[in-house]
């Protein structure tokens, strides 16, 4: 076989007028591009894995150590707004992916109801985590800001989560361990919540193009990767939920 | 010793090309604002080298501290601040993005045959991060830097220390997230864009060190985030997750920690032995010994580096079952190491070797990083370690395989390549003089400090008793010379950028795509998209090439 | 939904490559959103129930599989390549290297709460 020049002619270069105008000039074709983005963004999925991953391993820690801290530490979390928050966020994943369908399909209109509702069930989920979260304030449950160990010594001192769970009183050394486990319920759920808000700010601005027709006239990458991004979160609180919720509210 | 291989065009005729990458556009703008992987590789270039001196300076204030037994030039609290911050800036501003942000910025996409990289606005994304974190470190020594060693060491750095933990922090986070960005860039272009025919197996090493370095900065670089979040949050609000007080366990943050630091020079280490394959092979005109060995190898450090971890904290009170699992995978992760060196050396032999610049560094590294790999394992067996840790043993470890290895790997390469980035040789024989006295400052710098660690001298300590002082004035001594050795390439390649000869497409008769292309390179890098249709070093094939194009010259003239 | 336009012809797909573009329907969306549900209304009973050291492992066994069809089916790994499979893999290994080899550190301490 005759030696042929390394530089040799690799695949032409598409005329210019089937080039669409989003194909960057770097890449050969809309494929390798839209390829390329996806991978991207799973890799960038990989890092958010790792970066949740050492609040994992301290929660994982701290739960093994101080296991009736963590377990009175629990139930003073409202498992009706947890839950709602869970159902909110698995459907939001639906109309996420039936988004996805819509601009793979061309569907204009069918995308902007699924992203609108999708922003909106991710606005609700932010919602609920407010109310939840000003709940902790007023009990000065929050970490750093006197947090108060009243709740724990004396659990009656709570009516309504006592007559659900019966509580009894925590020694003085182990109701201190519930700063340890409010301090990981803020930072999971806080890092969590901050993710959330940057997803519904990103989605609030494919709104707006994708009322322009942006992602339905063959271009639908962004869409589609952002879904990746939006059930990763999804994911990330299916697995907060039941750690932080749902560890045991059975006394 | 006056053999070389250069071949450098016809200087009376010879020219820059008018068209290429740095003449393409003009202005400041078009630098600030580029997508161009070589025009960030340059911009790298600039800012790495900065923040080398500055990290080099603190280096020179700690070496005057130590020529006399007490703590006489500065407070110890200052000296403190000096090896922390000397060590932030060099392992974080220098070493992680070194080879990888600038070297491979430049060629990873010519060697593969791509136009560029895959996501070129976050490759700009990437420098600028760095440098946000860069100017973060510079404020956070104004005013009044931090003490606690480049570690954060918890407690200390959560509650017992005054100085600037959490700006520190900052910094090093700001600068990890560019190096997270800078790995997904070169793991994406190097699945995705190369050109028909490249296979795998056809990539120049340079390529798979660099995607190896990759996965541990993809993976390993968001753990030292949290970890460093977590610190802020303990020094501002008192979260108390490394608080003992609240029943936090400060090993926690050192498993964080280290989860990352150890794969961190891992980062530091690969893409210098990318260079190192390349030049071994240039140098004595043979292809790589075992390319699938050292391949695999790359690959297998990556892995085997994220399980060695708590070796860097086997007497901080990890279980004995820990210290002997961990103790025993280290021994493992030498394995790959000791395979490039076997497979390097095997690349030597028979070969025809030649000593220009990027050789002599080339092989200060091999028998550098040799020594320091070595020492390494003495480390990683944990009843010498418990004698060993925490002793200027340990200073001399790290600094044989990151200075005698790892900087020279980088000095090797940007020699290597210099030609093909700014089209200009530098002058042979001062740069030849420079890797020498390079060599003899590092010996003289770094040989003593294992003796002196074997003796018992701690590290991190201003004063130390006055028996330990000859070895520490050798070790001043070496500084200053290779204080100079650094000095010297600085200027004589600013000097080529001017007065440099032009250096030709192919001035070291190399294989791989980029000397396929003129020097300096079109933006594009191809006139027209390469395929390839050979091995990686594939020797014959360049001589074929010769051949052809010496016959077109013959014909047309 | 709106009328299929003719962009669905000319998706940027070229004819040869239909997998890596593989369109997920709404009837798959639909079973996956109520099995989630189903799993979420799953966990929440199974917490109200004393089942002592299983109840963690119930938990996260059901979190698993609910986190595995939104991989599988929401984030169509399903129908993804091989170097998709492969991120995923990955990206959980080392999460549970992480996570493994650190508590292998606290469990086995002699001193500590275990």
């Amino acid at each position: 076989m005759p030696d042929s020049p390394a530089i040799a002619h690799g695949a032409p270069e598409p005329a210019h007028e089937e080039h669409p105008s989003y194909l960057r000039h770097h890449f050969n074709s809309v494929e390798q591009q839209a390829d390329t983005a996806g991978f991207a963004m799973w890799l960038f999925l990989v890092t958010e894995v790792m970066f949740f991953s050492g609040l994992f391993t301290a929660y994982l820690i701290y739960r093994n150590w101080y296991y009736p801290a963590f377990v009175a530490g629990s139930h003073q979390l409202d498992v009706r707004w947890g839950t709602l928050n869970t159902l909110v966020l698995i459907v939001s994943s639906f109309t996420m992916a039936m988004g996805v369908w819509c601009a793979q399909t061309g569907r204009r209109r069918g995308l902007v109801l699924c992203l609108s509702l999708t922003c909106l069930l991710g606005l609700g989920f932010l919602g609920i985590k407010t109310i939840e979260y000003r709940e902790k304030i007023e009990k000065h449950h929050v970490p750093g800001f006197h947090y108060s160990l009243q709740s724990f010594v004396d659990p009656q001192s709570e009516p309504e989560v006592y007559s659900e769970y019966h509580d009894k009183p925590l020694p003085p050394d182990m109701a201190r361990h519930t700063e340890l486990y409010f301090s990981l319920y803020f930072l999971m759920t806080g890092m969590h919540a901050a993710h959330m808000i940057i997803g519904v700010g990103i989605l609030a601005f494919m709104i707006l193009r994708a009322r322009a027709g942006a992602y339905t006239s063959g271009h639908s990458t962004y869409v589609l990767n952002f879904g990746l991004y939006w059930h990763f979160i999804d994911i990330v609180w299916i697995y907060l939920f039941a750690l932080l919720y749902l560890i045991s509210r059975h006394q | 010793m006056s053999a070389t291989i250069v071949s450098l065009p016809d200087q009376s005729t010879a020219r820059i090309p008018k068209v290429n990458y740095l003449t393409k556009e003009n202005g400041i703008l078009s630098w600030l604002l580029t997508g161009d992987h070589k025009r960030i590789a340059i911009l790298y270039l600039i800012s790495i080298t900065f923040f080398f001196f500055i990290g080099g300076a603190l280096a020179g204030l700690i070496r005057l501290e130590l020529l006399t037994p007490r703590a006489d030039l500065m407070a110890t609290d200052t000296y403190n601040k000096v090896f922390t911050m000397h060590g932030v800036i060099m392992i974080f501003f220098f070493l992680v993005p070194s080879v990888p942000a600038t070297l491979g910025n430049f060629l990873i996409p010519m060697m593969i045959g791509a136009k560029d990289l895959a996501l070129p606005r976050i490759n700009l994304l990437s420098w600028y991060l760095y440098m946000a974190g860069g100017i973060l470190a510079i404020y956070t020594m104004a005013v009044g830097g931090v003490d606690t060693g480049w570690t954060f060491t918890t407690p200390l750095s959560t509650h017992y220390v005054n100085t600037n933990v959490i700006t520190t922090g900052l910094a090093v986070f700001v600068a990890g997230f560019s190096s997270i960005f800078t790995g997904l860039n070169f793991i994406v272009t190097i699945h995705k864009m190369r050109a028909p025919g490249m296979t795998w197996f056809r990539l120049p090493l340079f390529v798979w060190s660099h995607y190896a370095a990759s996965l541990l900065m993809v993976l390993g670089t968001p753990v030292l985030a949290i970890a460093i979040v977590l610190v802020a949050l303990e020094r501002t609000i008192g979260i108390g997750v490394f608080d003992p007080t609240k029943g936090g366990d400060p090993l926690l943050f050192q498993h964080l920690f280290w989860f990352y630091s150890h794969p961190a020079v891992y980062i530091m280490i690969l893409p210098g032995m990318g260079v190192i394959s390349e030049t071994i092979s240039t140098f004595s005109r043979k292809r790589v010994f075992g390319y699938t060995a050292v391949a695999f190898s790359s690959v297998a450090i990556a892995i085997f580096g994220f399980f060695v971890w708590a070796h860097h904290m086997f007497i901080m009170g990890i279980s004995n079952y820990s210290v002997l699992i961990f103790s025993l995978l280290t021994m493992l992760v030498a394995v790959p190491s000791a395979i490039k060196i076997f497979n390097w050396t095997f690349t030597l032999y028979k070969g025809s070797i030649t000593f220009e610049t990027p050789m002599l560094y080339s092989f200060g590294f091999m028998g550098l990083f040799t020594i320091g790999g070595l020492t390494g394992v003495f480390l990683g067996s944990s009843g010498t370690d418990i004698h060993l840790t925490e002793t200027y043993f340990i200073v001399a470890h790290f600094h044989f395989v990151m200075v005698g290895g790892m900087l020279m790997a980088f000095l090797a390469g940007i020699h290597f390549w210099w030609p093909k980035m700014t089209g200009r040789m530098y002058p042979e024989k001062l740069s030849q003089l420079a890797a020498v006295v390079t060599f003899i400052g590092f010996i003289f710098t770094f040989f003593p400090q294992f003796i002196l660690g074997v003796l018992g001298m701690p590290r991190r300590y201003a004063s130390y008793p006055p028996e330990f002082q000859v070895l520490n004035v050798f070790s001043t001594a070496g500084a200053t010379i290779l204080g100079v050795g650094y000095l010297l390439p600085v200027l004589y390649l600013v000097w080529s950028l001017k007065y440099g000869a032009v250096a030709g497409d192919n001035p070291w008769q190399a294989t791989g795509l980029e000397w396929q292309t003129q020097s300096p390179p079109l933006t594009e890098n191809f006139a027209e998209m390469p395929a390839m249709d050979h091995e990686a070093y594939d020797y014959e094939w360049l001589e074929v090439q010769n051949q052809k194009r010496q016959k077109e010259v013959n014909s047309a003239g | 939904m709106g009328k299929r336009t003719a962009a669905m012809r000319t998706n940027g797909m070229s004819g040869h490559n239909q997998l890596a573009h593989h369109i997920v329907g709404p009837r798959v969306y639909v079973v996956i959103l109520f099995a989630l549900l189903a799993g979420t209304g799953l966990t929440v009973w199974a917490s109200f129930i004393d089942l002592g050291v299983w109840n963690p492992v119930i938990a996260l066994a059901i979190a698993t599989t609910k986190a595995v069809l939104v991989v599988l089916y929401f984030m169509h790994v399903r129908y993804s390549s091989k170097l998709t499979v492969l991120t995923v893999g990955a990206g959980i290994f080392m999460f549970l290297t992480l996570i493994s080899l650190t508590l292998a550190d606290y469990i086995s301490r002699a001193w500590g709460n275990w």
